[in-house]
């Protein structure tokens, strides 16, 4: 009754990094519940996934067979089906966009606790988790009331599960609801490419909301000229329209290792921060000391972008 | 066609504040339009305005201070609003979706809509699952992170684009009628205008109690309690350039010129 059983994620053929974090997060809840680890996967070439998947810590992989891709439809009532057989205390399942896609709508139909996000937990009977709150400005813990909870974890919060385990795999035989299936997926489109393939470049000039207006835009291309730099940003500039899509670093647009990384007016949300995290040396100038790309920064400046960034172009002009 | 809107007004913290045991200090928040709903609203309108939707309403759950944001939707063209609150409430200081849930499914039972517009997450509590929940609660079809919306009412088919990690789109169709969370970007969300505010002050806004709505005050019995609330320790060991803005930036070019990026 205190089993943990924890939703892996793959797409286009591939395991994600969330399934083998949501190993190690499934781990330690089920040490502290004292129960098992349930691994299920969904969907796609399951046998194939599952070798991947029988990592230390891992009792039982259960592979559902059913088409190639996700589809929520499939995923919940998959899920509900083997929650019926196994009984979990705990369902996990990761924060991705594919989780927020299908866990929402577990927690409803199984009548659980659901939290969200969460960047840690605790659990000694009572379930305590730890989230953000206000864009990553606070954290909060979370006490939840039941004897059986749904979970979404952040990514890149637990470390990837290694070893080799020695997990039993059991093929979970159920028949998909047709008539509840009311949505198809029908392809993959990338986005992002374009003139320049931000990915590549060495010296990344990266701005965000804080440089307020489109017409300040001239500001920072004179820097990225003087200095030969390559132009990004975070999602509020592409969402604006201020630059193109394949401009855009982060969770959803592109990952970067360039060696030097210039985060102007950048305030270093978790979902930025995840595409940029990579570049050898990261430089951020903010007006707020408390701006979590701070955290990460090697160097900084505390000022106004409007007064440091000419300053620093007449430098290389 | 009917589109409900979810409307929800969030607080947004000051750079310097105060946690006083699990909440901040009223001095330190400042309240808006949640930036995940208003491209929800805009969703909204440009439907009406392609002559695809016939009415667009918003629903908020919200004290009457959420009134000034229900109007800026208003004022960029919703036609009218449902704000649900309770006394009940004010104790409570973490909704759990499940309450969410159960206030807007009674409230599209009232309204019955052929599309329900959420936010992807709101700015504040971030939890990101009230629409799906929602979506399933009252049995509708429903996407997640919706960056494209291509709607073919004959056909009672919307055709989405669901913005994965990484640069790539699922492109999803889903039968109506459906609840789709809305990501930033999707469109360009427009200013109110003057007329459009001016407008707004004469549209309805329609409070609702949970027992208007049929519900009891066990509706609101959250199973999520905030215990603690706190600045996250800095993990902070960057070097800080200290003095003017051009002593600033000649340590700074120095740096770029050090990893040999910048001559």
């Amino acid at each position: 009754m205190s089993d943990v059983l924890a939703i892996t994620e793959h797409r286009r053929g591939e395991l994600r990094d969330e399934s083998f974090e949501v190993i190690s997060a499934g781990r330690e809840l089920a040490d502290d519940a004292g129960g098992d680890l349930h691994l299920a996967v969904i969907s796609g070439d399951v046998d194939s996934f599952a070798d991947s998947l029988n990592r230390e810590g891992v009792d039982t992989i259960h592979t559902v067979e059913n088409g190639e891709e996700f589809n929520h439809d499939v995923y919940v009532q998959a899920i509900e089906a083997l929650y019926n057989d196994l009984a979990p205390a705990f369902v996990l399942m990761p924060n991705s966009v594919n989780g927020l896609d299908y866990a929402p709508a577990v927690a409803n139909r199984l009548d659980l606790p659901l939290v969200t996000d969460a960047i840690g937990f605790e659990y000694d009977g009572t379930l305590t988790a730890t989230r953000e709150m206000y864009g990553s400005k606070v954290e909060t813990t979370v006490e939840v009331e039941g004897d059986q909870f749904a979970i979404t974890t952040r990514g890149a919060e637990w470390p990837t599960a290694e070893g080799v385990g020695d997990a039993e795999v059991s093929a979970f035989d159920f028949d998909v609801d047709e008539a509840a299936v009311r949505s198809t997926v029908t392809g993959f489109e990338e986005v992002g490419s374009g003139d320049v393939d931000i990915s590549e470049a060495e010296f990344i000039v990266s701005i965000g909301r804080g440089i307020e207006e489109e017409d300040n835009l001239p500001l920072i291309e004179d820097l990225v000229e003087a200095t030969g730099a390559t132009l990004a940003s975070s999602r509020p500039i592409v969402d604006n329209g201020w630059l193109p899509k394949n401009r855009q670093v982060g969770q959803s647009g592109a990952q970067v290792t360039p060696q030097v990384y210039l985060a102007i007016g950048i305030s270093g949300a978790v979902q930025h921060v995840a595409g940029m995290k990579g570049a050898d040396t990261i430089i951020a100038i903010n007006t707020d000391p408390n701006a979590p790309i701070f955290d990460i920064a090697d160097y900084g400046i505390v000022g106004d972008l409007f007064e440091v960034v000419p300053e620093l172009t007449e430098q290389f002009s | 066609m009917k589109v409900l809107v979810t409307v929800k007004e969030v607080a947004e913290l000051a750079d310097d504040f105060e946690v006083e045991g699990t909440e901040v200090d009223d001095r330190y928040l400042e309240y808006d339009l949640n930036e995940w709903d208003d491209y929800a609203v805009e969703e909204g309108v440009q439907l009406n305005e392609a002559g695809v939707a016939d009415e667009v309403v918003t629903v908020t759950i919200g004290p009457e201070r959420a009134e000034e944001t229900i109007r800026m939707a208003l004022a960029k063209g919703a036609d009218r609003s449902i704000r649900v609150w309770d006394e009940s409430f004010e104790d409570v200081d973490l909704l759990d979706t499940e309450t969410k849930v159960q206030i807007l499914s009674a409230v599209v039972a009232e309204e019955e809509p052929d599309l329900v517009l959420t936010g992807v997450q709101a700015g504040d509590d971030a939890f990101g699952a009230t629409g799906v929940a929602l979506a399933d609660d009252i049995d509708f079809e429903w996407a997640a992170v919706v960056n494209d919306l291509d709607m073919d009412a004959d056909a009672g088919v919307a055709h989405v684009h669901r913005e994965l990690e990484g640069g790539v789109e699922e492109l999803t169709d889903v039968e109506l009628p459906a609840v789709l969370t809305i990501q930033t970007g999707i469109n360009e969300p427009r200013y109110a205008s003057l007329r459009g505010i001016r407008q707004a002050q004469s549209k309805e806004i329609a409070p609702k109690t949970l027992t208007d709505l049929g519900l009891d005050a066990d509706a609101v019995q959250s199973d999520l309690t905030l215990t603690n609330m706190y600045e996250p320790e800095s993990e902070s060991d960057a070097e800080i350039f200290e003095g003017s803005a051009d002593e600033t930036a000649g340590k700074l070019a120095e740096v770029l010129r050090e990893k040999g990026v910048a001559e």
